[in-house]
């Protein structure tokens, strides 16, 4: 059984499933990701920083919305 | 309309942060009642505190908020405002707010929204500062030959710029310092942008090397008044981001600064602006030639340097100008006393390649005393959001001379204490002791350089 990871995000600001609104999201759930897999994009005093998974596994759910107002430490998704 | 007056007893500042509290108190100083506009984390901001008045826009995001010129309208409406001013950023060179303003029946505190179009457009305003006969960087137009491209260059001078019709944000661009350079880089650059804009049309710009930012501040009424408030040297940025401003500009020979704002104060004219406004251009050190760059039309950060120099407080001639009064000076009126400099201190680390830092600020000392002026939207407890600019304060010195004033400078940011978040105040503490900002002699590309060298240290 694999333990249930988390991607948090380090500071506040607002959360980016997409790199622009016409793409498709970095990761959906069922995907595989790997150490460094880019998941998203937090913008932070109108700068934008990508968010990486710290580990590899399965994409088990994403719990902010696109656009969203995240505190830092907030869990963005869950891997396994 | 020209002289018609509105008396403004309440006015709706449609702002956030440092310019939001800078423009209530600008109504306080008048006697007119100030009403602010908040986002919800911004419900026990400064600005909302000092205010008289408060509606909430709307959520966190500036797109919610702040920017919701719908909301803006409803909110001075509701509160029984005459005039919406809007700081600067956000919806300030927005012509709809402008036009949304007129529409509802109240008088927007900026130029006029066709004048905020012309200038706005970077070809009109070229071809505006060119009928006010102010210089603008000589450039060719579209090139159909090599031949033809070597002649523009022996007429400007080398170095020139080569540029793509068709390109933007510094794409496309290759400078030449001398023919046969240029021979070898047109065909190049026509291949290139064809590639990459699928447009081969190429033109040249003559190249300012090591160029200055130097702007001039205008104010300007509806009655056809335009006065100049001296100029202010902006070289050392980062990123297009200003750090360090201070006027007069130094090195500036005083025939090239007389022309400068002369220019500034044509250009104003030809364009029929009222308010506020700066003209910015692009100095060459070397010949003291200089060049139209853009019009700012807007209260900008560094208003409080000129402010500084003239004792006049420019946002009270806006709100003056927005109720159809004159000025209250004319360009005789005006003298200039001394020197300032202003500090624009974010919240980012410049360690980090100033990363942004927003959070809760633990501890909050301002510095005070001679020559010591602070703006800023913040005090000890509040949260820094992550939802707006960075910058937190503006710390603004004046002395009798330079030297006086970079000495109060020093004196400010060693006062200066905030703690809780990373600032860019330590990087300016050692602008404030690097020689080629003591003796003057910077251009727009030192400060690149300095950090550059200031990080690895």
């Amino acid at each position: 059984m694999s333990e249930e990871k988390t991607v948090a995000a380090p500071f506040p600001g607002v959360f980016y499933r997409r790199p622009d609104p016409e793409s498709p999201p970095f990761v959906n759930v069922g995907d595989v990701v790997e150490a460094g897999t880019v998941v998203g994009l937090i913008e932070v005093m109108k700068m934008f920083q990508e968010i990486q998974a710290g580990a590899s596994g399965h994409v088990t759910a994403v719990l902010v919305e696109n656009e969203q107002a995240v505190d830092a430490g907030q869990t963005l998704l869950t891997v396994e | 309309m020209s002289t018609q007056t509105t008396p403004l007893t309440r006015v709706l500042v449609a702002n956030r942060g440092e310019i939001a509290v800078r423009v209530v108190r600008a109504c306080h100083d008048l006697g007119i009642e100030a009403v602010a506009v908040h986002s919800a984390p911004d419900a026990d901001a400064l600005h909302v505190r000092e205010a008289d008045g408060a509606a909430l826009l709307g959520g966190p995001q500036a797109k919610e908020s702040y920017l919701r010129i719908d909301r803006v309208v409803a909110a001075a409406l509701e509160h029984g405002c005459q005039a919406v001013h809007p700081g600067y950023g956000f919806l300030a060179e927005n012509p709809e707010l402008a036009r949304a303003c007129a529409e509802a029946g109240l008088v927007f505190v900026g130029p006029a929204a066709e004048v905020m179009e012309a200038v706005g457009n970077k070809v009109r305003a070229r071809e505006i500062a060119e009928q006010a006969a102010v210089p603008v960087i000589p450039g060719s137009g579209n090139l159909s030959s090599v031949d033809e491209a070597v002649a523009f260059a022996e007429r400007v001078g080398y170095p020139v710029m080569l540029k793509a019709a068709a390109g933007g944000g510094g794409r496309g661009i290759r400078r030449a310092d001398d023919e046969p350079t240029l021979r070898t880089s047109f065909p190049q650059a026509v291949r290139e942008a064809e590639a990459a804009f699928g447009d081969g049309s190429v033109f040249l710009e003559k190249c300012v090397i090591d160029p200055r930012h130097v702007e001039v501040q205008i104010v300007a009424d509806r009655l056809g008044n335009v006065v100049h408030l001296g100029e202010r040297e902006c070289s050392l940025q980062r990123r297009r981001q200003k750090l360090v401003e201070e006027s007069p500009a130094p090195r500036l020979e005083p025939r090239v600064r007389d022309e400068l704002c002369a220019a500034a104060v044509r250009l104003a004219k030809q364009v029929g602006y009222t308010s506020a406004g700066t003209v910015e251009f692009l100095v060459d050190p070397r010949s003291g030639e200089f060049y139209f760059i853009e019009v700012n039309a807007r209260i900008q950060v560094e208003h409080g340097v000129s402010e500084l120099v003239t004792g006049v407080d420019i946002i009270g001639e806006q709100l003056r100008v927005a109720s159809g009064l004159p000025l209250s000076v004319t360009q005789d009126d005006v003298t200039f006393r001394g020197a300032a400099i202003e500090l624009r201190v974010n919240a980012e680390n410049p360690r980090q390649n100033f990363f942004p830092s927003p959070g809760q600020v633990t501890r909050l000392r301002w510095p005070g005393g001679p020559g010591i002026r602070v703006d800023s939207g913040l005090e000890e407890g509040d949260r820094i959001q992550p939802y707006y600019d960075s910058m937190i304060a503006k710390v603004l010195v004046t002395g009798r001379t330079r030297d006086e004033a970079v000495a109060r400078a020093r004196r400010a940011l060693r006062e200066l204490s905030v703690e809780g978040v990373h600032t860019t105040a330590e990087l300016q503490r050692s602008i404030l002791d690097w020689d080629t900002f003591t003796d003057g002699s910077f251009h727009t590309g030192s400060l690149d350089g300095f950090i550059a060298s200031w990080t690895a240290s």
